[in-house]
């Protein structure tokens, strides 16, 4: 059986001339319309270019010519991703009407292949939570239960595709930023290996972690979003100068035979219903001809704590670049170490300024031997673990996040609890290794649950064909809006 | 290997003058609570005995990527200024830098 491709069914009718594109851009501009007032998806929703951009698609099309594989796919691009001449203001009031002089990498490669952009999503302030409560602009509500958070720091883009605004989106993951937020949206998010997308035009966080990748609502899709955005950009130094794994196309090769571990350490701090589930799509792998095992990488404890070290520091010196000088907010001032401070202290949100003391402080000197490079250590350490356990093991199975999404307040006066919530993450990321997460039905709170597969650098095509069978045995989610329903 | 000592309000004051922020009494308090709390947590790295491992700062082998020294499209000049909070003949405008502190 082939795997579900909504989007690409849907490009497939526009560029057989049997639908316009601007009917299919203008459907989602009106869902955006009538929902995005309850979910708060969007930064910026960009209707006019959109049809537009849509118009010149079906004109294509007429024309005898091809728009490309995503043709008149509506995308939505989360808010670090710069756009020419579009404000770009990763949810921060320092970035508030900049206009960048350029498009990302990705964006030029989605507009090529046909896709419709129609708006920027919300997100924490410089991608630095896990609830997109820490954007600027008002949080995010989760389409499933607007009482919940939607995940982070990529919750627009989750939420956008969960409630049908668009069916596919682009996020980034320095953490888990793409995988958690999927995961408490319900829908498939992925990060692929560091250098496969290029990271030109996305706004830095933490550089040496950062990378761009796709959400969708089916495992396929998300597949040919990836195929779409990757390979080699000499505009990155970052980007790997070699093909990027092709995905879509081995998407329906199954399991038989492949190595299945179930990383132990992920089922330790996770809800029961959660492992459950993990248990469930194990189970869905063997029976699909794959051996499954349970594989300890014990050093994967350290992750959070290691990341919470590594990522504050890049952040401290990638947010130098905001001093009210080039662009974005000025605060005026005597002189220019004072217009500095006071734009910076006025242009910052909270959990930013933390992260840039935090960064500050563990890069300075007589504590960078203690936090810092001892992080850095356990970075090798963590690919060391790794790489013992993909000795024996093509993938590992284990849960995206140890919980389904959490009430909106429940972890803001308590940022070490709001990081818990990447501890399933953050490994790949340290790694460089790609991740992706796949919903698995409800958990018992009816809310979506993620189940996350992991495997070694480069090896996207396992990780989707693996992806593919887990979303094949998922059990269906609950409609929107009715999971307040099961726990009343 | 030895943890550093806790953090102190006196150190987050110096801290967010490194890094260019000016924070009220309040945030002060707050921060001074919520970073040594992370840096607690963190313990478990910093107390562990790593002599010997290497450093990776980056996941993935990493060289100098070069090209050829050729005159290449660039950034429009105008465009670039017209996204500056204040220009003058066509260069970015900033307060008196001249008899500040260093």
């Amino acid at each position: 059986m082939s795997a579900p491709r909504p989007s690409i069914e849907l490009a497939q009718a526009v560029r057989s001339g049997a639908r316009a594109a601007v009917d299919v851009v203008g459907e989602h501009l009106a869902a955006i319309e009538a929902g995005d007032g309850a979910v708060h998806a969007f930064n910026l929703v960009t209707a006019e270019q959109a049809r537009d951009q849509a118009a010149a698609v079906d004109r294509m099309v007429a024309e005898g010519g091809d728009p490309g594989p995503l043709a008149g796919v509506p995308i939505a691009l989360k808010d670090n991703l710069c756009t020419r001449g579009v404000p770009t203001t990763c949810s921060s009031r320092i970035l508030e009407g900049w206009l960048p002089p350029y498009d990302a990498t990705v964006v030029t490669r989605l507009r090529r292949a046909g896709a419709v952009v129609v708006g920027k999503t919300n997100m924490d302030e410089f991608a630095m939570g896990s609830s997109t409560e820490g954007s600027a602009f008002g949080p995010t509500h989760n389409p499933h239960d607007t009482s919940r958070v939607p995940g982070g720091s990529s919750g627009g883009s989750a939420a956008a595709v969960a409630a049908g605004f668009a069916p596919l989106a682009l996020g980034s993951d320095t953490g888990g930023s793409i995988r958690q937020p999927a995961a408490l949206c319900g829908v498939v998010g992925m990060k692929p290996t560091y250098g496969t997308v290029s990271r030109y035009g996305l706004v830095a966080f933490a550089s040496s972690l950062d990378q761009i990748g796709p959400l969708a609502t089916t495992v396929a899709d998300a597949a040919l979003l990836f195929d779409v955005i990757g390979g080699h950009d000499p505009a990155d130094s970052t980007s790997l100068n070699r093909p990027s794994p092709r995905v879509l196309s081995v998407l329906d090769d199954g399991v038989a035979g492949l190595a299945v571990g179930v990383l132990t350490e992920f089922l330790e701090g996770a809800a029961p219903d959660v492992v459950a589930r993990v248990r469930e799509a194990a189970e869905a792998c063997a029976a699909a001809g794959a051996t499954v095992q349970e594989v300890s990488v014990p050093v994967v404890h350290l992750g959070l704590s290691a990341y919470y070290l590594i990522s504050p520091g890049e952040a401290s010196s990638n947010l130098a670049r905001y001093d009210g000088v080039r662009y974005g907010l000025r605060v005026d001032a005597e002189d220019t170490v004072a217009m500095n401070t006071a734009t910076r202290s006025a242009g910052f949100g909270a959990e930013v300024k933390r992260r840039i003391m935090l960064g500050t402080y563990v890069l300075s000197a007589g504590y960078m031997d203690a936090y810092y490079n001892q992080a850095l250590r356990v970075r090798t350490k963590t690919i060391e673990g790794f790489d013992a356990a993909y000795a024996c093991c093509d993938v590992l199975l284990g849960p995206t996040s140890p919980t389904t999404a959490f009430p909106l307040g429940s972890k803001t006066g308590d940022p070490l609890a709001m990081y818990q919530s990447d501890v399933c993450t953050i490994p790949s990321n340290l790694a460089g290794h790609p991740a992706i997460s796949i919903p698995f039905g409800p958990g018992d709170d009816g809310l979506p649950v993620g189940v996350q597969v992991l495997g070694p650098a480069l090896s996207e095509g396992t990780l989707f064909r693996v992806a593919a069978v887990v979303e094949a045995a998922a059990p269906p989610l609950l409609p929107l809006g009715s999971a307040g329903e099961v726990r009343s | 290997m030895a943890g550093p000592a806790r953090l102190t309000r006196d150190e987050v004051v110096h801290v967010a003058a490194l890094a260019r922020l000016e924070l009220t009494e309040e945030e002060l308090d707050l921060f001074t609570v919520q970073l040594a709390k992370v840096l607690d947590h963190a313990a478990d790295v910093s107390f562990l005995d790593l002599a010997g491992v290497p450093m990776t700062s980056h996941a993935l082998a990493m060289t100098n990527v070069l090209r050829p020294d050729e005159v290449q499209p660039c950034l429009d000049r105008d465009e670039v200024l017209a996204q500056a909070p204040s220009v003058e003949d066509h260069r970015f405008r900033v307060p008196r830098i001249l008899g500040e502190a260093p």
